[in-house]
């Protein structure tokens, strides 16, 4: 089994827009990296022989607020085999942000992608089909970023009462 | 006052729109929708099936008529009082879900190593009695889909004994509120481990009379043998968990490969699919891997009864809530938790930020959420009623799918 470091240099060889930082203070060990790398980072941990991080448990959404005006997405890994779990993470801007889809690598992502387009307003690049999965299509808003404020009216219907 | 909700065709267009315009399908092609009313999608399950004839050519699942806004619940309550929330995850399993989100925020804590032994022993028997019921409900409905209605209400029957106990020890039939953060509410009452003894004497010869009338019925097995077959690779690659991920052939179940709580030091076995009757991963596989779950859950309550009355026994001065906090700041972390629940892997992402009493971030990543992400995948093809056959054995509640 792979120790922490060497998938943290697997990381930085197919990283080509910025270093990977360790994160402490997380389980699973976390690494962080620029999100342009996304891809191939995940390419690289799925396909490599070593690491075969072969499924993919969660993907989580994290609005950081207004003030440190960022938005994170949260992957969690697990490998079947070599029973090691990861966490990739990567920040984002909170107005307009954009990442890759990974749901050409893993299909879990599809809808894990989905409810955090829904929650966040995140758009997932070349995603097959990004539509809202829980709220309604006609919703307006994101409901889990920190500065939501829930619309008043929803179909002539008070929302709050 | 009273509100006058707008009635107008387009608004329930807007609201959840199919994914198929039905003006640009071919002459052949069809959509049929099911549900989200509809006994067979156990819930408010509404799926947009586009038909080819007789055969489905693909299946949208439309989901979120459930969704009780538990992430944003959970970001503004203190730990301790997200509990009632997470029993209404899936509210068939409450038990099992408290023990996993109790888990993760004792982790956190880095007060697991000192949760008294006895404690864990009645986790793990309360939690391993609520898993009989929810595979009770899995097995009973599964055969109602298909066309079996006696066989559900035998398994109510038997599901009602455990409901009574569970009531016994907690005060509610179905969302406990029991198992606390370092503790639990009440210890078990004063004949509780009897009863269980009881009940296991009771269970075994029923579960043989089921065997018979439902899993080895040649009707049964007609309709759910090499029927959605699941291959392994796809379940692994799609996120598939529990018995459902088992039933494809993976010999994979948290409870041994991760070990927590008293786990590793209970004797039982891990059931996987083996294509008795027809392929590896087929319906029939998935729901005969709950029946063979049933008699492990049965081995680990024993054994959890034996040490309750042995080495763990009932003592005067035992206080269940000695170690529950009184206040609950974890250290800045990010974490993640996951516990084996009837249904597969349940997981929490917890962020915390070190100065206050509410997770800053509360992600639930539930099984059903991802089973049934896997639906279009393996109903490609089929006929209607290999439909509704398949989404019965994915065993999907729709309280865990939408939260």
């Amino acid at each position: 089994m792979l120790t922490f470091d060497h998938i943290l240099a697997h990381v930085k060889e197919s990283c080509a827009h910025g270093e990977p930082v360790a994160l402490e203070n997380t389980s699973p060990k976390a690494i962080q990296i620029p999100a342009d790398d996304l891809i191939h980072v995940a390419e690289n941990l799925y396909r490599h022989s070593e690491m075969y991080f072969d499924m993919l448990s969660c993907i989580t959404g994290v609005d950081n607020g207004v003030e440190a005006n960022t938005m994170e997405c949260v992957y969690t890994l697990y490998s079947v085999p070599f029973n090691s779990q990861l966490m990739l993470k990567v920040i984002l801007p909170r107005t307009n942000p954009e990442i890759d889809s990974i749901s050409s690598i893993w299909k879990s992502a599809n809808w894990l992608e989905r409810e955090i387009f829904d929650m966040y307003g995140i758009q997932f690049k070349s995603h097959p089909d990004l539509r809202r999965i829980l709220m309604p299509a006609d919703w307006e808003g994101y409901p889990l970023r920190k500065d939501y404020k829930q619309q008043e009216y929803y179909r002539g219907v008070k929302v709050e009462s | 006052m009273t509100q006058q909700y707008q009635y107008k065709d387009t608004n329930l267009i807007l609201s959840e729109p199919n994914k198929f315009n039905a003006a640009n399908l071919r002459s052949e092609e069809m959509i049929i929708n099911l549900g989200p009313q509809h006994p067979s999608t156990h819930g408010v399950l509404r799926l947009e099936v586009l038909m080819e004839g007789e055969l489905v050519r693909d299946v949208v699942p439309h989901i979120g008529y459930l969704h009780r806004c538990f992430e944003k619940h959970a970001e503004s309550l203190p730990y301790n009082q997200v509990i009632p929330f997470v029993d209404r995850l899936d509210y068939v399993a409450s038990m099992n879900n408290e023990h996993a989100y109790a888990m993760g925020v004792e982790k956190m804590l880095g007060i697991t190593e000192q949760i008294p032994k006895r404690v864990e022993y009645v986790r793990v028997l309360v939690a391993e009695l609520n898993r009989i019921a929810s595979h009770f409900i899995s097995i009973g409905t599964y055969g109602m889909d298909i066309g079996a209605f006696t066989p559900f209400l035998w398994v109510m029957r038997d599901r009602e004994h455990i409901l009574r106990m569970l009531e016994w020890a907690s005060g509610a039939r179905l969302l406990y509120n029991y198992i606390w953060i370092g503790g639990l509410f009440y210890d078990i009452p004063v004949g509780f481990e009897d009863r269980c003894r009881e009940f296991i004497t009771y269970l075994k010869p029923k579960l043989k009379e089921l065997e018979e009338i439902l899993i080895n019925n040649k009707i049964f097995v007609e309709r759910t043998a090499n029927v959605g077959v699941l291959p392994l690779d796809l379940a692994i690659n799609c996120g598939v968990t529990g018995p459902m991920l088992r039933a494809s052939g993976l010999r994979f179940d948290l409870r041994k490969v991760d070990g927590y709580s008293v786990y590793p030091e209970l004797d039982f076995d891990i059931p996987i699919g083996e294509g008795k009757m027809g392929k590896v991963g087929d319906c029939w596989d998935r729901n005969y891997v709950r029946f063979l779950e049933l008699y492990e859950s049965l081995k680990i309550v024993e054994q959890c009864v034996e040490k309750l009355t042995g080495e763990h026994k009932r003592s005067r001065d035992f206080d269940p809530q000695a170690l529950v906090p009184k206040k609950i700041r974890p250290k800045a972390q990010d974490f993640y938790v996951r516990a084996e629940i009837p249904k597969g892997e349940l997981g929490f992402f917890f962020r915390a930020d070190g100065k206050s009493d509410v997770a800053f971030r509360c992600k639930c990543r539930s099984c059903s959420f991802s089973n049934l992400s896997v639906l279009p995948e393996i109903s490609k093809g089929i006929l209607v009623a290999d439909l509704i056959a398949i989404v019965g054995s994915i065993d999907i509640l729709m309280g865990e799918v939408d939260r």
